[in-house]
């Protein structure tokens, strides 16, 4: 059976709306509401289903972040992961926090705990960076199966259906490997309250940086961050005619 | 991009319900009211086409539909239960160009028909013979808001989603929420007293609307839109047009006080084994959660089941005879989650709790409330639903429920029932394949007589519209009609404000 290595990001709730910082540093994140990324509670929740269907031993959930990344591991605790590794990035380093650093705490924590498997969403809803998984894999030489919406178990290794641009397309994967989860891979599980219960007592263990020897020196620095720009007004025309009259003058048709 | 994968997340999880509304609203058309429940038209004038050239004089052209397939969707209410026959809809934007058409309607005794949103479950938002359609849809200006006292002034037909969305920018909410928020006007709030699912938090809107304007039947402004909390000068004559329903005064311009923003909010939905745990939970969360206690709701396992089925939503946790949902809002997240656990933990271990999910994450707070609002929709996939709206003593709540179940056999496909325990009302819905006046008769006058029997009341918030002025009897005394008889005689002497609507012609 497989230890899957499951990891999990913090992320402006997706309810919530977004507001860019007026000095056009950042995103306002103060007092805003936080989740697990979305593609995370699935990755969590095909990791705790890969448990549940004993293929699967032992489920992982790591987080990188500040103090508040515990309670995004706690959800993943709840959700039915048996233990929950949190290391500590903070302030000013975890502003500049790249996917490449990332992945290299992944690739140290797969080797420090014997992982199998990593799944991870395909990407953050914050940055839309879709590189995480295909670093990990890179970092430690595993095949990867991105952008899953099916995993089995099938002899030594996984069958992953994965989505492509046109369709589907259906791989063979030896273990150890890396497993990015899609859109449509499950849908998550509410934390019972049982559940909730219990994961206050599993053990979540703090590790900082320094400790695994990854470094974070930043490789890229944000120049501004902007407000989509607003749509334009529409307005009703009365007719057909005018319609096409309007296109024309745009030089739509 | 973050927003376009919000949305895109949002979009799977079929958040939009109302949208799903309106598809199934489109596919057939309901009966005329009038034919369907055999009502005469009165004596009003009819329109002609020199009426239609005035109100093109006062609004322009653009502003006044006649022609059928424009006028159709104000003429349909979304449960495709009523449907009337007005030949035109006109759009004033302001005070006075309601004032200008009523003054002409009262002259020529034309009826009218005012609609916000359209989201009425009595008929009350639609014609029911040829009443010309005053449609708010355009007065959605939001004219003041003073964030010290939390007094917001705006237009009748302001959106109360958008409303709610302004001043949450500003560190207040509307003191109303309920399922139609993202259609419903805020003067059809006002004018059928909305109630919805935090009025257990923040009280009725005759508590919460500081102020209101509008136009009685002959054009006259009645201004009382005054934003104050403390008014004891005369009469409280805004309580007139709070929830008569369009029949006392066309509702122009509200003032309401908005509260604060909560700074911490949980959502809880559990499992219960019956109803009497139910009314043990409900006791016990009043106690324990105390000041921050927002809602209080039920759904029974038909209600959460057919919904997430029909409109395929997810439910968050597994079968259960009762569902009940338990909402906090507070200003200091720490206390509230201590609250939180200690009532959880407590009603877990006495087992009124079978199982249940607590959340604080806005996305997930969404998809729970989303399923319990779409309730309402749930029931019009795929047929036809008798709805009903009462107040029921709390030890007698849910008694009706088993009672029509066990009166109406295999005819209905299913009777479900939930609603705001808090403020003891509860939705009662019978699904049928079709409309049919076999099951009609067995379900009217005998709903009402046993709502009269409890001591309840035969409409707790959809008001009393075109569907129920003869039951009105049942939880209204003589004295009172006589009263509100006079009234109408006083503020409308011509009866053209909503007709066939609230009061029965005999009292």
């Amino acid at each position: 059976m497989s230890r899957v290595l499951v990891g999990v990001k913090r992320v402006i709730d997706y309810a919530v709306k977004i507001r860019v910082k007026p000095d056009k540093t950042g995103v306002v994140t103060d007092g805003v509401k936080h989740s697990m990324n979305p593609f995370d509670e699935i990755a969590v929740e095909e990791a705790v289903r890969m448990k549940e269907k004993k293929i699967a031993s032992e489920v992982i959930a790591v987080s990188c972040g500040p103090a508040q990344a515990q309670e995004t591991l706690r959800t993943a605790l709840a959700m039915g992961a048996d233990r929950a590794i949190h290391v500590e990035v903070a302030g000013a380093e975890y502003e500049t926090l790249q996917p490449l650093h990332v992945a290299k705490i992944l690739a140290k924590l797969s080797k420090d705990e014997k992982a199998d498997i990593v799944i991870v969403g395909k990407q953050a809803i914050d940055d839309d960076s879709n590189q995480t998984a295909q670093m990990t894999a890179a970092l430690l030489d595993w095949p990867q199966a991105t952008f899953a919406s099916k995993v089995e178990k099938s002899g030594d290794g996984l069958t992953v259906t994965r989505e492509i641009d046109g369709g589907l397309e259906v791989i063979k994967t030896k273990l150890p490997a890396v497993v990015s989860a899609d859109l449509r891979l499950n849908e998550p599980r509410y934390a019972t309250l049982p559940n909730i219960m219990k994961a206050k007592k599993k053990p979540l263990k703090k590790v900082s940086v320094k400790d695994l020897g990854v470094d974070i020196a930043p490789r890229i620095k944000v120049l501004s961050v902007e407000d989509p720009p607003v749509r334009q007004a529409g307005s009703i025309v009365p007719d057909v005619d005018t319609l096409v009259a309007k296109l024309k003058e745009g030089g739509h048709v | 991009m973050i927003k376009s994968l919000a949305s895109f997340v949002k979009l799977v999880n079929k958040n939009n319900v109302f949208l799903e509304q309106v598809r199934y609203a489109s596919q057939a058309l309901p009966q005329l009211s009038s034919e369907k429940y055999n009502i005469h038209r009165k004596d009003f004038g009819r329109i002609e086409s020199s009426d239609v050239d005035y109100f093109r004089s006062v609004l322009g052209q653009d502003r006044v539909l006649t022609e059928e397939s424009d006028v159709l969707p104000y003429n349909v209410d979304w449960i495709k239960n009523c449907r009337g026959q007005s030949k035109a809809v006109l759009k004033p934007k302001s005070t006075e160009e309601v004032s200008t058409i009523l003054k002409y309607c009262n002259e020529r005794k034309l009826a009218v028909c005012p609609q916000g949103g359209n989201t009425g479950l009595v008929g009350g938002s639609v014609p029911v013979f040829d009443e010309i359609v005053i449609s708010f849809s355009l007065m959605n200006k939001i004219i003041d808001l003073d964030d010290l006292s939390g007094a917001l002034v705006c237009e009748a037909g302001c959106v109360l989603e958008n409303l709610d969305n302004y001043v949450r920018e500003r560190g207040l909410i509307m003191p109303l929420d309920l399922g139609a928020k993202g259609t419903c006007h805020i003067g059809g709030n006002a004018s059928t007293n909305a109630g919805g699912l935090r009025l257990l938090r923040y009280g009725n809107l005759h508590g919460s609307i500081l102020g209101v304007e509008a136009v009685k039947a002959d054009g006259t402004v009645i201004d009382c839109l005054r934003s104050l909390k403390k008014d004891n000068t005369g009469y409280h004559l805004k309580h007139l047009f709070i929830g008569s329903e369009g029949t006392l005064g066309l509702v122009t311009k509200v003032a309401i006080h908005c509260p604060v923003l909560p700074k911490s909010v949980n959502l809880g939905f559990f499992g219960v084994k019956n109803f009497e745990n139910v009314l043990k939970l409900y006791k016990s969360a009043k106690s324990k959660l105390g000041e921050i206690l927002s809602a209080f709701e039920m759904a029974d396992f038909d209600s959460i089941n057919f919904t997430a089925k029909n409109l395929k939503l997810p439910n968050p946790i597994s079968d259960y005879p009762f569902y009940v949902l338990v909402e906090t809002h507070g200003s200091e997240e720490t206390h509230d989650g201590e609250k939180l656990t200690r009532f959880l933990t407590n009603e877990m271990e006495s087992g009124l709790i079978l199982d249940g999910t607590v959340t604080s994450e806005p996305a997930k707070m969404q998809t729970i409330w989303n399923l319990r609002e779409s309730i309402a929709a749930a029931g019009l996939v795929g047929g036809y639903v008798f709805k009903y709206d009462v107040s029921i003593p709390l030890k007698n709540y849910y008694d009706l429920v088993p009672i029509l179940k066990k009166r109406l056999g295999d005819k209905a496909t299913k009777v479900f029932g939930y609603g705001h325990v808090g403020d003891g009302n509860i939705h009662i819905n019978v699904t049928v394949p079709q409309y049919t006046k076999e099951v009609s008769s067995m379900l009217e006058p005998f709903i009402f007589e046993e709502v009269s029997k409890l001591n309840g009341s035969i409409s707790a918030e959809h008001g009393i519209g075109f569907r129920k002025p003869k039951y009105i009897h049942y939880s209204k005394d003589q004295s009172a009609l006589g009263l509100m008889k006079d009234l109408k005689q006083l503020m409308d002497p011509n009866g053209i404000l909503n007709p066939y609507k609230v009061l029965p012609d005999h009292i």
